[in-house]
């Protein structure tokens, strides 16, 4: 029993360091590859997403979408399953905040509409998850090839809604109208008094990400349902020695997962965009995958890790600008990297680390 | 109308080409038992590498050699992952993926500067059309004229490739060695182990055999069908593939007629664009387009025969402990 | 039988971490013989069979072959050996034909063609030689288990096997198809093949063996000719005179039924019927003990009575309260909230999430409790101070109910679950295996917990493949074997009467 294990810190500590500092250095080299000097390249980064204010409510304004994606996957692991369908959950969760926003943003104050396009997000999001969970629990196709599957579904659909039935009289673009006032989130820095964040959209959903991470925390390690999503991820033959149903908790997680997915539409429509407009999910809801596996599935680290990639991308952005050769492509190589390395090759360190920690116990044995 | 039909036909098969060769090249892994959804991000590795190396060395060639390099690479990095480190296969294609993504629009703009293009190539650096023996001269008799010299003549040899590469593949799979020790390592690992064989060694040689044909499906879209590669160009590409794959239950020759199927659709979708059809009106090209990824959701679901996954795919091997 | 010896090992030993699964294995099987290697579950034969066909490495010791001292390092050095196995899980490729299977890693050439028709002209011979018939042409998954048996005999005989290991070979066997596997090995020594035969069944041992050695707790404890030995002599081997368990306890008083079955029935997902037509009672106040080799049905039948199997027939009644199995489903949690408690055989694989911390395997499946939170929520302050109250009562080490469960020793992970199902006030406690894996103070321990629930007025279905065990603690002893209860004894019934039911014998053999 006792063969074959770490100390508790060098397992969600030292080890999952090791992978993220891997995924890294492989970047750094990457870098190097294509001849600029990395230390630099980090300066520049830092500096762009952390240096001034602006940059700083940039690096909040991603690290919003980013947790939202987090934490839709993250639920998802505690049950053992994989949703890979962030992204097109997402899009369609910005179908649910544009509908409420176009049927209210003429009439009522953004207070009111917020809870009608919150309620439309997570229904459209959840609704999308559905299909792929029900099609797991009932018929056994996996949800991972479903979910894929419903991105591109879900990117044919809102292409012909956004074309055919939403977009503005007489326009071409396939975008619907911009909202009125009743339809936009107020900027962070005119809620929170006494921040500045320049011209960068950070806004009220940046709020109410946090609120998600509490809540997940709550649902997941406080309540009487999180503790049976949990125990079927972690083993599902005890979940039905104590009574829970399979199916269940298969499909309220992947509701739960695709609702929280749906959630990043909030911030990018009704926060930033005040328009549903084609693609905007652009790659966020797989940006979540990362962050999750980064985060360990735990609400603090995935914020952490959304920070992270917030700094990613808007320092990315600085990046090109200052080095032109390091296009904002080298945040998907660097997203590509960590989940290699913290969610594929997690294990790639421990064999290594056995043998060290081994040799350290086994030391003082003998006087024993 | 017989002229609009063989248009459709000829554009089928050019579009079918690079699903075929990835759904083949998904059919090794797969039938070994590790999955690959990373299909996607190796054909755009070798798209991206075949592009690069043609313009380079002004040899198509050349472009397939490096193409294939790289595509097998990637395929051994998902092999390190999955087979000697057990992880996760999803998670592992996942990040493949966006490797690949990052790393040839990156590259592209840092070597070329045009915006994540290659440098368009021409005569020899390219797959050029082959034109069949009295092709020409054949053109105007009705019927076989268009169907032999449109239909069958003027593709380029990666077309027929993709195409032999299905006999060739069931030959492989149901008629050697090789083949019948994939076939059974996807369905028990434990029966192939126990006979003396490596599991490893073999699941590796599949996901080779994998990485060679997507090394196909890339170059064929950058310096095939097209003359340079343009940042993400599979554009999803490495998707239908593996929804063809599932949807022919993962047996070649049913994947060269969902690969058909598939590609019919998107030239028909094409085709379609803004045209009104009479009785029906303007046709939604997006309902076509997403035909290929809503008929696999429903033959996943059971409901249009079974889709059986092989037995042993999705979990890496590990010998019991009594 | 000659006086050549086929196999020598000399003082083979093996570990897996902690367990000592092999210990100093002396062991000679002559050619042309069949020897069988008996013990119970655990014993490790399996271990020993797998180290001989090259799956696992011996950490010290030798392996003679015709004499000639080898290493095995793999399966393919077995096989060039002239070693082969029939494993207990068929090795198959399920949607494979017969003739595929057989030529797998024995192709004879990168094509196919040449080796198949090869192939089928060998099996021809086989088939003629050995009575193995077999259709070359036929998927494995239409054949049944009896056949799919008999290609996995012709996998090995196809490689040249001199030296065939059988495994469990009759656990999915119906006895008509085990009598012909019997006239098959005979056939096989004959032709002057060794056989050595795994099982945990005497009977089979008696029917066919020409040499037996007997397995215990990874020892060879004897190896006796087996026309010169008796099935009682090997019971008393197998199961050993262990330290006496001493359990102190009064006699019963037995009071109303709280648990009974009717007629239930449980066929497993290969069609088998591993539970056939059982019916029991246990009263309040009485511990019914149901002995039997590990494998004819008590798993099965603790799991049906516990509403996590499903059957195929069966009314259960506990505390009054009848519920017809097959037509209610399976519905764990209403059988709790009927009163019925529940120790599962398997702790790792059911009892417990051992990636959880103690505290929270101590409400698994009592987590809808309205003690352990208000609404939705769980109150772990209460949770933490429940679990400390049973790490006290039950004296569970280390006392920090926070620490995960894996790091927690086999006797005191058993404590933990059996503090969460007695704690819970049942009317009917189901235990199985209560001490597998524990060391002799938790088994002390726990012993007298079952007896002080016992004498708290409740009634106890208890399940061991220990026949000491049950002797000690059970008030009526039911004999199960083949998925029936074959017997009902007194538990102060003799060990080798025992041992007979529980080696299928009937009862009138048995009483001899």
């Amino acid at each position: 029993m006792t063969a074959g294990q770490l100390p508790r810190w060098v397992d969600y500590g030292l080890m999952p360091a090791l992978n993220v500092a891997a995924a890294f250095l492989v970047s750094g080299l990457v870098v190097l590859l294509i001849g600029e000097n990395p230390v630099e390249a980090v300066k520049v980064l830092v500096w762009g997403s952390l240096g001034r204010n602006e940059g700083i409510g940039f690096t909040l304004f991603y690290a919003t979408n980013f947790i939202f994606t987090g934490l839709a996957v993250a639920i998802a692991f505690h049950a053992g399953l994989f949703n890979i369908g962030g992204e097109g959950q997402a899009y369609l969760g910005g179908l649910g905040v544009a509908l409420a926003c176009l049927a209210l943003d003429r009439y009522v104050p953004w207070w009111v509409t917020l809870p009608f396009a919150v309620l439309g997000a997570a229904a459209f999001g959840a609704a999308w998850a559905f299909i792929p969970a029900i099609l797991q629990a009932k018929r056994g196709s996996h949800v991972v090839i479903t979910t894929i599957m419903f991105n591109f579904i879900a990117a044919s659909l809102m292409v012909y809604l956004l074309v055919n039935l939403l977009s503005k009289r007489g326009s071409m673009q396939p975008e619907t109208r911009t909202f009125e006032s009743g339809g936009r989130l107020p900027l962070l820095q005119d809620v929170l008094p006494g921040t500045d964040f320049g011209s960068a959209p950070v806004n009220f959903s940046f709020l109410l990400a946090l609120a998600a991470c509490l809540l997940v925390w709550i649902v997941v390690w406080r309540t009487r349902l999180g503790y049976e999503i949990r125990t079927f991820g972690a083993n599902p033959v005890a979940a039905v020695y104590a009574g829970i149903s399979p199916l269940r908790i298969t499909v309220v997680t992947m509701l739960m997962s695709g609702g929280l997915a749906g959630m990043m539409a909030i911030n990018e429509i009704m926060g930033s965009q005040h328009r549903l407009l084609i693609e905007f999910v652009s790659g966020y809801g797989f940006v979540g995958i990362a962050v999750a596996l980064m985060g360990r599935a735990h609400p603090v680290g995935i914020v952490f890790a959304a920070v992270l990639f917030g700094m990613l991308y808007q320092g990315g952005a600085e990046l090109a600008f200052e080095m032109p050769t390091i296009t904002r492509d080298m945040i998907v190589v660097i997203q590509g990297l960590v989940i290699l390395f913290a969610g594929a090759l997690e294990h790639m360190f421990r064999p290594a680390l056995l043998r060290i920690f081994g040799v350290l116990a086994a030391r003082p044995a003998p006087a024993a | 109308m017989f002229e609009t039909l063989i248009f459709v036909l000829d554009s089928t098969a050019r579009l079918s080409t690079p699903l075929l060769l990835a759904a083949l090249a998904g059919l090794y892994s797969e039938r070994s038992g590790i999955f690959d959804i990373g299909l996607e991000g190796k054909m755009l590795g070798a798209a991206f590498a075949a592009g690069t190396a043609a313009a380079l060395s002004g040899s198509a060639w050349t472009g397939l050699g490096a193409g294939i390099l790289v595509s097998v690479a990637l395929a051994l990095v998902h092999g390190f992952a999955c087979i000697t480190n057990r992880g996760n296969q999803i998670v592992s294609g996942v990040a493949i993926n966006f490797l690949a993504m990052g790393l040839t629009a990156l590259l592209g703009q840092a070597w070329f500067g045009q915006g994540g293009r290659t440098p368009s190539v021409t005569g020899d650096a390219r797959f050029g059309d082959v034109t069949w023996p009295f092709a020409a001269e054949l053109r105007d008799v009705p019927v076989i004229g268009g169907l032999y010299s449109e239909l069958l003549s003027g593709h380029n040899i990666l077309v027929y490739a993709a195409f032999l590469a299905v006999p060739f593949s069931w030959w492989v799979l149901y008629r050697t060695r090789f083949g019948l020790r994939l076939r059974a390592v996807g369905e028990n690992p434990g029966a192939v182990d126990t006979a003396g064989i490596s599991v490893t060694w073999l699941r590796y040689r599949a996901v080779i055999c994998t990485g060679i044909l997507c090394g196909f499906a890339g170059t064929y879209l950058s310096i095939g069908q097209s003359a340079s590669f343009i940042a993400n160009m599979t554009a999803g590409k490495g998707f239908i593939a593996l929804a063809a794959l599932i949807f022919a239950k993962w047996k070649p020759v049913p994947v060269m007629f969902a690969c058909l199927l598939f590609g019919f659709l998107d030239a028909v979708a094409i085709r379609l664009q803004g045209q009104q059809v009479p009785g029906i009106g303007e046709v939604p090209v997006q309902a076509i387009q997403a035909l290929p990824y809503i008929l696999t959701v429903v033959l996943l679901a059971g409901f249009i025969g079974k889709a059986v996954p092989p037995r042993a795919g999705g979990t890496a091997y590990v010998k019991e402990r009594s | 039988m000659s006086d050549q010896l086929a196999i020598e090992l000399v003082g083979v030993d093996k570990r897996f971490g902690q367990v000592h699964a092999n210990k100093d294995i002396h062991l000679k099987v002559r050619k042309g013989s069949i020897h069988g290697i008996v013990g119970e579950n655990g014993a490790g034969k399996s271990t020993l069979m797998s180290i001989l066909y090259g799956f696992y490495h011996a950490d010290s010791g030798e392996i003679r072959v015709d004499g000639k001292p080898v290493s095995i390092p793999s399966s393919q050095a077995a096989i060039a050996l002239g070693i082969g196995m029939v494993h207990q899980h068929f090795m198959l490729v399920e949607n494979f034909t017969v003739l595929e299977n057989v030529i797998l890693g024995a192709e004879g050439g990168a094509l196919l063609a040449g080796g198949v028709s090869r192939a089928r002209a060998e099996l021809k011979r086989l088939a003629a030689d050995y009575d193995l018939k077999v259709d070359p042409d036929a998927l494995i998954e239409d054949l049944p288990v009896g056949l799919q048996q008999r290609v996995e005999i012709l996998k090995a005989l196809f490689r040249s096997a001199d030296i065939l290991i059988l495994d469990e070979p009759t656990g999915v066997l119906t006895p008509a198809e085990a009598d012909h596997l019997f006239r098959i090995l005979r056939v096989l020594r004959d032709e002057g093949k060794t056989v050595l035969l795994i099982t945990h069944k005497l009977r089979e041992i008696m029917a066919v063996t020409d040499e037996v050695s007997v397995m215990r707790r990874g020892e060879i404890v004897a190896t006796r000719q087996t026309s010169k030995t008796s099935m009682g002599e090997l019971a008393e081997l197998m199961v050993g005179r262990r330290v006496l368990l001493e359990v102190e306890k009064g006699p019963p008083q037995p009071g109303r039924p709280v648990l009974t079955v009717e007629n239930l029935t449980v066929r497993d997902t290969r069609g088998v019927d591993v539970v056939r037509n059982v019916s029991l009672e246990v009263r309040a106040g009485e511990i019914v003990g149901i002995a039997g080799v590990s494998g004819n049905g008590q798993s099965e039948l603790l799991e049906a009575i516990a509403g996590i199997r499903a059957v195929t027939s069966g009314i259960v009644t506990v505390d009054g309260t009848r519920v017809d199995l097959a037509r209610a489903g399976t519905d764990p949690a209403a059988m709790r909230g009927l009163g019925l408690a529940h120790v599962p055989e398997d702790r790792h694989r059911m009892g417990l999430v051992t990636r959880f911390p103690e505290c929270e395997n101590a409400i698994l499946g009592y987590h809808r409790d309205p003690t352990y939170g208000r609404g939705p929520f769980l109150d772990f302050d209460r949770i933490r101070n429940a679990a400390k109250t049973e790490i006290e009562k039950y004296d569970i080490r280390p006392a920090d109910c926070m620490l995960k469960t894996a790091n927690f020793s086999g006797g005191n992970q058993q404590k933990i679950v059996l503090a969460r199902e007695i704690e819970r006030d049942p009317v009917i406690l189901l235990v199985g295996q209560p001490t597998r894996g524990v060391d002799i103070g938790a088994i002390e321990f726990i012993h007298k917990r079952i007896v002080a629930l016992r004498d708290a007025g409740k009634g106890v279905l208890l399940v061991s493949v220990e026949l000491d065990e049950i002797r000690a603690l059970a008030d009526r002893v039911l004999v199960m074997f083949d998925g029936q209860v074959v017997g009902e004894r007194a538990p102060e019934t003799a060990e080798s009467e025992l041992g007979l039911l529980m080696a299928g014998a009937s009862g009138q053999e048995a009483a001899e």
